[in-house]
């Protein structure tokens, strides 16, 4: 196996999750959209971190971190997402203008 | 590189049966990836995106990263997508076909930048890896949790305090106040 396999098909899921973000309306969607950049990142990290073979397996515990960050950002993000459907009986995020100029 | 070259090259990788699970691995998750970005039922978004993931657990344990690969299965397939399920219910997005539309009508300029971004994250950082190989060595739970509780502890009980941050303040965020 070489490191290139997984760094293009981790710009792959990266790029999808980019163009989730910008295209869904759904706040929901778009936070999937987010999981799956970070996903992109994961294989990235444990790729580069079997390809170096460090004593201290930085690629891997730098991996576990941005799980349980993205499980955070999870957790927030639908606390907030279902306060705002609450408000606005809305989760669409073309519809939060409230801040537009 | 000559086309031959590159031909015999291919014929070399895809000889090793490792690549070709990983291939395999690989067109299913993009596969999963797309409808997560394009379907039109939010629900089945969320079970292709625990397909993608459950894929990259599955490359995580051909990279050796076996710790990783299960906390993966057990904190995204277990617990984050019954979350997303329950955003999903309790927002009343549309579960079925619904004449509401999910996407932007804008979608080409999206598409574009997606494709530009990936044309560039290749362009650069498989030329600047070509021909790296991965090892083989499995990395052992022992090992991971020796460096874990050791080098990277401040870093770990930054984690584990955000984590706890993050519990008291979904709740706060998300109760009904008291009239």
């Amino acid at each position: 196996m070489i490191v290139n396999q997984f760094l293009v098909l981790a710009a792959a899921l990266f790029s999808l999750g980019v163009y989730g973000v910008m295209v869904r309306r759904n706040a929901v969607l778009v936070l999937l959209s987010v999981e799956l950049m970070l996903a992109a990142v994961n294989i990235n990290l444990v790729a580069f971190g079997a390809h170096l073979q460090d004593t201290l397996v930085s690629g891997q515990v730098f991996a576990l971190f941005v799980l349980a960050v993205a499980a955070a950002e999870v957790g927030v993000g639908l606390a907030i997402i279902v306060l705002i459907f609450r408000n606005r009986q809305s989760a669409n995020v073309d519809e939060l203008d409230l801040m537009r100029w | 590189m000559d086309l031959g070259a590159m031909i015999s090259e291919a014929m070399d990788w895809a000889s090793d049966a490792r690549n070709v699970v990983f291939l395999v691995i690989a067109l299913v998750m993009v596969g999963a990836a797309v409808l997560v970005v394009t379907s039109r039922n939010v629900v089945h978004a969320a079970l292709m995106l625990m397909l993608t993931l459950a894929g990259s657990a599955g490359l995580f344990l051909m990279l050796g990263a076996e710790f990783v690969a299960w906390t993966l299965v057990l904190v995204y397939l277990g617990a984050v997508i019954v979350l997303f399920l329950f955003g999903i219910m309790i927002t009343r997005a549309p579960t079925g076909r619904d004449p509401v539309r999910l996407d932007h009508k804008r979608r080409w300029p999206a598409a574009a930048v997606a494709v530009a971004t990936f044309v560039t994250i290749v362009s650069t950082t498989t030329t600047a890896f070509r021909g790296a190989e991965i090892g083989e060595e499995v990395t052992s739970t022992d090992l991971l949790g020796d460096v874990l509780f050791t080098r990277f502890v401040i870093p770990f009980e930054a984690v584990s305090f955000l984590l706890l941050a993050v519990l008291i303040g979904g709740i706060v965020i998300a109760r009904r106040d008291p009239k």
